[in-house]
């Protein structure tokens, strides 16, 4: 504990007397998931930000001056400098390339592959199997539309054989890279909050190392600070429509 | 040093991924057949390098690696000289951009363009059913607004991550080459500067190569 600290305390003061610029600016709505899995690098990195709220119902990515960050009209945006930034994962790397390269594990060369391999299982296998579920079961009640419970229930049969893939990764490795926290974990986080709040979330919490893997995630204090920011219903249900 | 293996077919796009960028950094390696037919793809065998059943996969020594583009960047990371750098890992912004467009093609331009691929030569080649063309006149639009900031970019950049060829734009090369067989090529007629970028990609000699091995089929 006391050698993480340390080495926080000094990697941040030799990086402020290179970096002499203002802290980094994110754009976008907190409790977008890509949003999240950013915010989850920055805390983890200890980087100076400023959080730049934009309105999704007032469409504040559709306008020119958003245009201007992200030709393609999304969020997040990260300025760093003279750098502009889109694509979440993207910003997730750079920030940690340049605060906290050990969750990249860019001096090694299998494990940085390995860390690749976990962030593309999540972005290829996983994400596109739980995003539907969330956006049906949690988003479309409060939008008016009609869940799909075909397409739910077909993707919960999907979820099920690759959760047996994490399962066994998980019963060799403490982590999914390794026995080592990396981006593969975080970049995780942000779709799975939202999932773990429907009334599927049982059906992770039946692969056992998965679940004390998630419970692990959830106790690590960037991921609890970010998490006060994403309620369960995307804010709807209190008004506060992102 | 032995030679590093690659398994699945030439033909599949994930795996001609993994092929150009050991052709770009000249690596030794063989290419290992997996027979889909007898679904050697489920076998103990393979699902050990990839757990997903799914090709390709990779091996170096006690390594095994599955993800194309993991795959890929190992390969670029081990290989790489002065010369060859694809990924300009030891300047921050540079690498920034190679992955900023990296992940563009991923989950914004590949989305568009591979469903016109799927409709207009998987289908009605692999499968026998017929192109839904409401599916292939949806995505063509998708596509047609990516290609306008793609169209943007390269009028500023001869390359999409900056004036240097990259990771970025060779990992356009599988799909795009499929696209390029289909009735619709010529929506890169209307991108001058992107028809351009395509064209000066289709030059390398690695594209040449791998190109060659791969099938397309006209729909």
């Amino acid at each position: 504990m006391n050698y993480i600290n340390a080495h926080f305390v000094a990697n941040t003061d030799s990086h402020n007397s290179l970096i002499k610029m203002a802290p980094m600016k994110l754009y976008g709505w907190a409790v977008s998931p890509w949003m999240a899995r950013v915010l989850v690098c920055l805390e983890e990195a200890g980087a100076e930000y400023e959080l730049v709220p934009m309105s999704r119902s007032g469409g504040d990515h559709r306008q020119p001056e958003h245009l201007a960050r992200n030709p393609f009209g999304e969020i997040p945006v990260l300025e760093d400098g003279d750098l502009t930034l889109y694509q979440s994962r993207a910003i997730a790397r750079h920030i940690l390339r340049k605060y906290k390269p050990e969750l990249l594990r860019s001096d090694n060369l299998q494990e940085s592959a390995m860390v690749d391999v976990w962030v593309d299982v999540d972005a290829h296998q996983l994400e596109p199997i739980i995003r539907p579920v969330v956006f049906n079961v949690i988003i479309k009640p409060f939008t008016g539309s009609d869940c799909d419970q075909d397409l739910v229930d077909g993707s919960i049969e999907k979820l099920k054989k690759t959760l047996e893939v994490y399962e066994a990764r998980l019963s060799s490795s403490k982590y999914l890279a390794g026995d080592f926290v990396s981006l593969a974990d975080l970049t995780h986080f942000s779709f799975m909050r939202y999932f773990m709040a429907t009334q599927y979330a049982e059906v992770v919490e039946a692969y056992p190392h998965v679940k004390a893997w998630w419970e692990a995630l959830l106790a690590r204090p960037s991921v609890k600070k970010v998490m006060a920011g994403m309620p369960p219903d995307f804010g709807f249900g209190s008004g506060n429509i992102p | 040093m032995a030679p590093v293996k690659v398994f699945g077919l030439a033909r599949s796009a994930n795996v001609a991924r993994v092929l150009v960028f050991l052709e770009e950094v000249g690596a030794e390696y063989e290419l290992v057949n997996i027979d889909f037919k007898v679904k050697e793809h489920k076998s103990p065998e393979h699902l050990a390098r990839n757990p997903f059943g799914q090709i390709p996969a990779f091996q170096d020594g006690d390594l095994l690696l599955f993800e194309s583009r993991a795959i890929s960047k190992y390969v670029l990371r081990k290989y790489k000289t002065d010369d060859v750098d694809l990924l300009r890992e030891g300047n921050l912004k540079e690498a920034a951009m190679v992955d900023v467009w990296t992940e563009v093609d991923a989950h914004t331009y590949n989305p568009a363009l591979s469903p016109v691929v799927y409709e207009c030569i998987i289908k009605p080649m692999m499968y026998g059913i017929p192109t839904d063309e409401k599916v292939v006149a949806e995505n063509l639009e998708k596509l047609r607004k990516v290609l306008e900031v793609y169209e943007a970019r390269l009028s500023e950049h001869e390359y999409l991550a900056g004036d240097f060829v990259s990771f970025a734009d060779l990992n356009h090369f599988p799909h795009t080459f499929y696209f390029m067989a289909t009735p619709h090529a010529a929506l890169f007629d209307s991108y001058p500067h992107v028809k351009a970028w395509w064209e000066r990609i289709m030059a390398r000699p690695s594209i040449k190569k791998i190109g060659a091995s791969m099938i397309p089929s006209k729909a």
